[in-house]
């Protein structure tokens, strides 16, 4: 009885039998695997290949930024009218608080040089884009169109409008990864508005809720409560909004039930801010840190610290940036 | 030959790029793997185009795509090929409703994997959902036959 083989190839050439073929693929596969996960070599690999893949992710962005684009260039009159309208009453409103902000800022940044602390203003902004690519559906992470090229660190902070979006996992030569707040896998320290209370809300893999599974039946937090950014960590700039309370439910004996709703639109934003801050300063340090730009006019010092998209400067308007994100 | 090869990579190039085109949100989950089913396909109608080499780079590729661990689809896709490899001969002679039961075992062999890495990574995802890229895929095979079919008889 003759057996048929299963390996196809030609005879001539066909190289190694199939089966030390798969074993030896397979062994570097979970070598590659090992690597990645323990050491960091492994990131030159991986942004070399990025490299390559780059221009695919452009293609799949493609149509969605030209459809966008299109629909903007021909849309209605009226409708450019409305949305000009409602523009035009919402800066009229923001620019009525910024002239308090303004007298606020400079009376804070004294109280801080008093303190010699002048920890966690963002200094420096970048607007980027988030492409329109899909990478797992059970992870809530999104790609920008900034990368190492632009300066993007590792664990740098994200923010869009409205609040603290994520902040970057991996960076690759002309893009990066951010994973998002409500990533089941992120956790971020925050604290009441209202009461002070500090604790930590983690991501629960769902975008409009952020879970708060630290907090004690006794603690001071009810819905409604607005929830901010602490700064802890040395991540994220303290103070910005990150989510508020939707939900508390106090039944078991010590810890409460609490969700909150994250402030940033994480599944409709399309632009964000990468943010440079300086996490802490050394009090030695503080009087050097006094630095060009709080020195201007007190009129001008909100253009560089506001998160407000409107105001975004280009990254080369201000101070020498912290790149590094701390000293 | 050459057409075929052509033909080979340019529909790879293609699963890719639909594993990441946006979804509408209902339709993620049931995304199915293109890439994967296009290698299948082509292991079973030209062997000696699609080893396991091809395969091996292309589940790399989806991993720099999709940012996840670097191998994890690639073993996956080794795996796939390697056992497609070993059953081409039977598989072939199977009528397309009892290949589509094959290729849903395979899908499930690959998911599982995929799902076990991501446990041992800790990116675990445990809900149902997961699973039904293994039914979408089985139900596609049909189709992805047929395409296939159609293409490969106008390129030799």
């Amino acid at each position: 009885m003759v057996e048929l083989s299963h390996d196809s190839r030609p005879i001539i050439g066909r190289g190694p039998p199939l089966t030390a073929y798969f074993l030896a693929l397979a062994a570097i596969s979970v070598g590659l695997m090992v690597a990645d996960q323990r050491y960091h070599q492994i990131d030159r690999i991986r942004e070399s290949l990025s490299r390559v893949i780059y221009p695919v992710q452009r293609a799949v962005d493609f149509p969605f930024r030209a459809t966008d684009w299109v629909t903007g260039s021909f849309a209605d009159r009226s409708r450019l009218r409305q949305e000009n309208l409602a523009l035009t009453a919402r800066l009229r409103l923001a620019n009525l608080q910024l002239q308090r902000f303004a007298v606020l800022e400079e009376e804070n940044r004294r109280l801080r040089e008093m303190r010699a602390n002048s920890a966690g203003i963002a200094e420096k902004v970048l607007v980027a884009s988030i492409l329109n690519v899909d990478l797992d559906p059970f992870r809530h992470r999104v790609l920008l169109d900034k990368g190492a090229a632009d300066g993007v660190f590792k664990d740098q902070a994200v923010l869009d409008g409205d609040g603290i979006f994520g902040q970057v996992s991996k960076v690759n030569a002309s893009t990066a990864e951010v994973i998002l707040i409500s990533d089941a896998e992120h956790a971020i320290p925050v604290q009441s508005n209202r009461s002070g209370v500090r604790t930590i809300a983690v991501g629960t893999g769902d975008q409009n809720k952020l879970s708060l599974p630290f907090v004690t039946v006794e603690s001071d937090l009810q819905a409604g409560d607005l929830l901010l950014s602490t700064g802890m960590g040395g991540v994220f700039p303290p103070g910005y909004p990150v989510a508020q309370v939707s939900k508390v439910k106090r039944a078991g004996s010590t810890f409460a039930l609490v969700e909150a709703k994250p402030t940033a639109r994480l599944d409709q934003a399309r632009e964000v801010l990468l943010v440079w801050f300086k996490p802490r300063v050394e009090p030695a340090a503080a009087a050097a840190t006094a630095q060009p730009v709080p020195s201007g006019t007190p009129a001008d010092v909100p253009a560089t610290a506001a998160p407000a998209p409107a105001t975004a400067p280009s990254p080369e308007t201000v101070t020498p940036p912290a790149q590094a994100g701390g000293e | 030959m050459f057409a075929r090869r052509l033909l080979y990579w340019i529909s790879m190039a293609a699963g890719l790029v639909l594993a990441i085109v946006p979804l509408p949100g209902w339709l993620d989950p049931f995304r199915p793997d293109l890439a994967l089913l296009a290698m299948i396909y082509f292991v079973l109608t030209s062997p000696r185009i699609a080893g396991l080499g091809y395969a091996w780079l292309s589940g790399l590729f989806l991993d720099v795509l999709r940012g996840m661990v670097l191998g994890q689809h690639a073993l996956g896709f080794l795996v796939v090929g390697y056992l497609t490899h070993k059953l081409q001969l039977r598989m072939r002679m199977f009528p397309i409703v009892q290949q589509a039961v094959i290729v849903m075992l395979l899908l499930g062999l690959y998911h599982f994997l995929m799902f076990w890495i991501d446990g041992l990574t800790g990116h675990g995802f445990t809900g149902w959902v997961r699973w039904l890229p293994v039914l979408s895929g089985a139900l596609l095979w049909p189709l992805v036959v047929a395409l296939g079919d159609s293409l490969t008889r106008r390129s030799s």
